[in-house]
């Protein structure tokens, strides 16, 4: 069979449809959100910090006792219509105790995440922009400091400053950024060589708009991650501090304070000591399952 | 290796400087110093204790007799103890407390490594699920509630084992096992993702295609390569052991160096504080060295950059 051109039709360029985008455009954050709802466990841990966050904020508006009422006539009760989860030994009521706990928890948790990130941000970014010599020493610094256990001197800092919430946030501030700065540096490091960073210096934006503006931004998946994942091993930390007596003042309570009294009357009263741990145990897992979640969402290298 | 080694081993000696005397300011620092107490105490008998304990020197001199003594090696006095120095308490309660921590770091990395790297080989499986869904137990559930959660069923309700004290390895296993939960989950999920690494690597499918079985590959190539990252943490790992020492020992009961840590904290034994807390940073600062050049001594691939740089 001959081919002639006739047997051919052309098609009309149809420009408009070319260009047209079928699917819509999806920025960054909304690809990871979209991964970060796909992982089941992420979103179970999402959901209960929510729940967590609902319950401490109004939970200790709504009861009608306060973490410090005493009944000394209701001593150690069990459960009961008047207390939900029963009292402790000074006949305090555990479920408004456990809630004011929980304030008292997230707020040094998310308090002392944010300390932590400002620090290390503001250390890593400078480190990783100038490079060089400044950097050299500043990292020398940090992997001086990281060589000690840092735990000691949470401890040391509780004993010196006596124990109390602000300082708890202090001490725990001034020692966990080491692992943010050194991020953020690596981040630094390598976006501070890309196209967008000579553009944003050739229309004259200073150093400090560029650090801010173009690079701490373009290194936030990272700085997210460890700053969710930092929240548990801070509260680890108060309810361990807490635990051997350097936490928060009595008669308030975070939960580890709240396990340490328990343990007084654990062998005769041991529901006592079971909620509090409870409480600690879901947060951290699902602040861990978050901050799992969030990693792989974030990470571009594992974008489909 | 050995300009490395040296060049560590100087920024050890300087860490060491550095943690000793950080600590010795920070304690320094608390005001009202160790005697001063609510109740004034005649001032005679004020000065008198602190003229016992040098307390009245000028501080660069404190500072300095503090340093020289410890390069001796010695910790000088409890304030707390009569007659009783540092020295004891550590030499008391430190062979308690390593002991404790080597039997949790060995259960860890028993039960740890091989659960990870059958999850890795298995992923997404069942064993897989039920590995990693109990490591993450671990590392979210605190040692100071482990710990009680154990006592509470195996000594108070089932009463297989002994609640509190120490002497027989009986009285061990159950502050073992508190101890050891954190490091066995934290080693599991490690070797889970070092191991699903080291399968994707090239030369396993090297070795897979020149026939090797999959558990030749498994042993020779897999294992060796993806145990090397858990060296590195074994350092840090120790670390959390120790600090987890501190509530495991008090809650059972264990005449241990952490248990005393936390007592002297209650006691404001300041010297206690002091020489414990600069013991337990020297010791762990070492223990990171050791680990590191433990770890450069067995991977080659960091002996080659080494070199190069």
């Amino acid at each position: 069979m001959e081919y002639s051109p006739n047997l051919f039709k052309p098609v009309a360029k149809d420009i408009e449809a070319a260009e047209a985008i079928v699917r819509p455009s999806v920025t960054y954050w909304q690809d990871a959100w979209r991964r970060l709802k796909q992982n089941r466990m992420a979103m179970v841990g999402l959901w209960t910090i929510v729940v967590i966050l609902l319950i401490a904020v109004f939970g200790p508006m709504i009861s009608p006792y306060s973490y410090a009422d005493q009944e000394l006539v209701a001593q150690n009760q069990g459960p009961s219509a008047k207390y939900w989860l029963g009292t402790d030994d000074l006949g305090r009521d555990i479920l408004t105790r456990l809630m004011y706990g929980a304030r008292i928890s997230l707020t040094v948790g998310v308090l002392a995440s944010v300390l932590n990130l400002t620090v290390g941000v503001v250390y890593g970014g400078i480190s990783g922009f100038y490079g060089g010599r400044v950097d050299n020493i500043m990292m020398r610094i940090v992997e001086i400091l990281t060589a000690i256990p840092m735990l000691l001197y949470v401890i040391l800092l509780m004993v010196i400053l006596e124990p109390g919430l602000q300082n708890i946030l202090i001490a725990l501030g001034l020692v966990y950024w080491l692992s943010m700065a050194r991020i953020v540096r690596g981040q630094v490091l390598s976006l501070k060589e890309q196209d967008f960073v000579l553009a944003a210096r050739t229309i004259g934006a200073n150093n400090w708009r560029i650090i801010l503006r173009h690079l701490v931004p373009n290194a936030m998946g990272p700085i997210i991650v460890t700053a969710t994942l930092n929240i548990p091993s801070a509260i680890f930390t108060e309810a361990f501090l807490s635990f051997i007596g350097l936490g928060v003042n009595a008669p308030m309570a975070s939960w580890g304070a709240l396990a340490s009294d328990a343990l007084q009357v654990f062998r005769s009263h041991p529901a006592q000591l079971f909620y509090p741990a409870v409480a600690i145990s879901v947060t951290m897992f699902a602040f861990n399952f978050l901050g799992d979640g969030l990693r792989d969402a974030l990470d571009p290298k594992q974008r489909k | 290796m050995g300009s490395y080694i040296l060049k560590r081993f100087v920024s050890v000696v300087l860490v060491v400087f550095v943690v000793s005397t950080a600590t010795f300011a920070l304690m320094r620092a608390i005001p009202g110093g160790p005697f001063r107490r609510e109740k004034a105490l005649p001032p005679a008998i004020q000065r008198n204790i602190e003229a016992r304990y040098k307390l009245n020197d000028p501080l660069i001199k404190q500072y300095a007799d503090y340093m020289k003594n410890l390069l001796k090696g010695d910790f000088g006095p409890s304030y707390k103890y009569l007659g009783r120095s540092v020295n004891d308490i550590i030499r008391d309660g430190f062979p308690v407390s390593a002991v404790l921590g080597l039997l949790a770091i060995a259960f860890a990395i028993i039960v740890g490594v091989p659960a990870g790297i059958i999850s890795a080989l298995n992923q997404n499986k069942w064993q897989d699920n039920v590995a990693m869904g109990i490591a993450i137990i671990g590392v979210s559930v605190p040692s100071f509630v482990m710990a009680t959660l154990l006592m509470y069923v195996f000594a108070v309700k089932l009463r297989w084992l002994p609640a509190a004290m120490w002497g027989t390895p009986k009285h061990a296993i159950l502050p073992m096992l508190a101890l050891a939960a954190f490091p066995a989950a934290f080693f599991a999920r490690l070797m889970r993702s070092s191991t699903l690494d080291v399968l994707s690597q090239d030369y396993i499918r090297t070795a897979r295609s020149k026939g090797l079985s999959w558990t030749a590959v498994v042993y020779k190539h897999v294992l060796k390569n993806a145990i090397l990252p858990l060296v590195t943490y074994l350092g840090p790992q120790v670390a959390a052991i120790t600090t987890g020492s501190f509530v495991v020992e008090n809650i059972f009961a264990i005449p241990g160096l952490g248990r005393y840590y936390v007592t002297s904290i209650y006691n404001r034994d300041y010297t206690t504080i002091l020489g414990v807390t600069i013991f337990y940073a020297v010791l762990l600062v070492l223990l990171n060295f050791v680990v590191d050049i433990a770890y450069r001594w067995i991977d080659p691939r960091i002996k080659l950059t080494a070199a190069k740089e």
